[in-house]
């Protein structure tokens, strides 16, 4: 084979050309370090957000880093055919579709005693024969406690600071917190799950046929009358007592609310959910979430369901709210933590004693 | 054998800059997605999603392209321990840009994730839905890609060894835009 003709590098040359190379390298591993935000510790990341809801004494291994207590149930939603108008996914068409679904407590301790938890949740994942999805996941407050997700950030920092003073201050720093904050003073609490109203509190933009879009929210309005109890009532009955409690009634009869969504008008504020909209709003009543069974989460089918609010049917897409998006990266980031723990949160084995 | 190509096929040099700028694209939105909780997140991950089947495909095709048509001889005088780094990184890369998309794919399917491309393609789940798997290949997906990113790197610090220093015709052997395909007689 012919040797080619090569210039023979005298070695300083030749050193630059390596500080070159080496030049190149770097500066690419720069780049990428500080695309993976290496160099910036102020960034709110999903792991930060993540850890600022892990309590003082850890984590509840194996179980979701916040809305940690919960249980499963399956149903169906029953669409009445109404949101069509406002959304070609199919989930909106007359019809049936299966629901699995998660009653929750907004806490990251999965053993936190009901009475404890200001905050119920609801997720849903409902699927259509399209092979499309919907999932959600809503609470019980008429707003928000903060207007974006570095609010959030800050409010579980003060939330759990030693400092006496800290949610004050957070308090004065976050003028949006008052309507949630005056919510949680003074709502009555609710003796079960079945009387909650969940909302999604998240503007969503519903996209019809024609190609028309509103931005709305949603809400699941329950069948079965509110009935008042302090929480020390509800801590008498029992640290688990929402859960017997469902599950009981559902076993009785199968439990019943309405999904109405709420269409903004232009101007409304789609993009901070501590904002209500105003109550004139056009609404419609697009079906009903029917409950049919319950099931404990340790061997249930929600247990390793991500209800992240951004998979979403094509017909619904995410408006200029920023949670849905915080959401979905910070549920991702608990939901890798917590199959990683699976075995702290052992399936009931056949056979084994309870 | 006729002739030794001195150079890739136009086609394999298309295909390798190609994938190149995917690849670049893919690792750098695949850390930058994981650690922003901005409305960005979505876009990224949607991205990350479509790059990582459009790398696959074009990946799959270039390795057909590989096997039909082969490589270049390296040069008879590159030293034995340089010609194995050659000849194993590129099974490292090879492996890497088949593995990573499907890696990422059945970490998706594992978690039950609905896995959406190109604005709208549903495409099927390629494993059952498990807690176990989806850890382990969540894993092997987020230390993998920084393997590969060091890949990539020891890749162009190769290649410009090869044009700066050696002067070999390796670098130009894929940098080239002719498209003359260059045959010299074999011996």
């Amino acid at each position: 084979m012919p040797e080619p003709n090569r210039p023979v590098l005298a070695n300083r040359s030749m050193l630059g050309w390596l500080a070159l190379i080496a030049i190149v390298i770097g500066a690419g591993a720069a780049a990428f370090a500080y695309t993976a935000g290496w160099f910036s510790p102020q960034r709110l990341t999903p792991t930060r957000l993540v850890e600022a809801l892990t309590p003082a004494a850890g984590p509840s291994l194996g179980h979701r880093r916040n809305h940690a207590k919960g249980i499963c149930f399956t149903g169906e939603f029953e669409a009445n055919g109404a949101g069509a108008e406002l959304s070609k996914a199919q989930v909106f068409a007359s019809g049936r579709y299966p629901v699995l679904g998660r009653f929750n407590l907004a806490t990251p301790d999965a053993n936190a005693p009901d009475a404890k938890v200001r905050v119920h949740g609801l997720g849903i994942r409902i699927a259509t024969p399209d092979g499309q999805e919907w999932r959600s996941a809503m609470i019980d407050p008429p707003v928000f406690a903060v207007s974006t997700p570095q609010g959030f950030y800050e409010l579980q920092l003060a939330s759990k600071s030693k400092d006496a003073n800290a949610m004050k201050t957070f308090i004065a720093a976050h003028p949006e917190f008052a309507p949630f904050g005056a919510w949680a003073k003074t709502a009555p609490w609710t003796d079960s799950y079945a009387e909650d109203r969940f909302n999604s509190l998240n503007s969503f933009v519903f996209v019809n046929k024609a190609g028309a879009a509103h931005v709305v929210r949603w809400s699941l309005l329950p069948a079965a009358q509110p009935v008042a109890i302090s929480p020390d009532d509800l801590a008498r009955r029992g640290p688990d007592y929402l859960e017997q409690e469902i599950a009981q009634r559902v076993a009785g009869a199968p439990q019943h609310w309405t999904m109405v969504v709420t269409i903004a008008n232009p101007g409304d504020p789609t993009a901070d959910p501590t904002r209500a909209w105003p109550q004139d709003r056009r609404t419609v009543e697009v079906g009903t979430l029917v409950v049919q069974k319950i099931e404990a989460e340790r061997d249930g089918p929600c247990r390793d369901i991500n209800f992240d609010p951004t998979v979403l049917p094509s017909g619904i897409r995410t408006s200029d709210d920023p949670f849905p998006a915080a959401r979905s990266a910070a549920y991702m980031k608990s939901y890798d933590l917590r199959t990683a723990e699976a075995k702290d949160y052992p399936r009931t084995i056949a056979g084994a004693k309870p | 054998m006729t002739g030794v190509r001195k150079r890739f096929t136009p086609l394999q040099r298309l295909l390798h800059w190609l994938i190149a700028v995917c690849i670049l694209a893919m690792l750098f939105i695949g850390v930058g997605m994981v650690s922003t909780v901005t409305p960005k997140f979505l876009s990224l991950v949607t991205i990350h999603k479509s790059l990582g089947i459009a790398i696959l495909v074009l990946a799959l095709i270039r390795l057909a392209v590989r096997l039909r048509y082969g490589a270049p001889a390296l040069p008879a005088d590159l030293p034995e321990p340089m010609k194995l780094a050659a000849i194993l990184s590129h099974y490292a890369l090879y492996a890497l840009m088949i593995g990573m998309p499907l890696i990422g794919w059945a970490m998706l399917s594992a978690a039950a994730y609905p896995v959406v491309v190109f604005g709208g393609v549903h495409l099927p789940a390629i494993l059952p839905q498990s807690a176990s798997l989806h850890s382990w290949l969540w894993d092997a997906h987020f230390y993998l890609a920084f393997a590969f990113f060091a890949l990539v790197l020891m890749h162009v610090a190769a290649a410009l060894y090869h044009a700066l220093i050696r002067r070999d015709g390796v670098f130009e052997a894929m940098a080239s835009v002719s498209i003359h395909d260059e045959v010299v007689p074999a011996e």
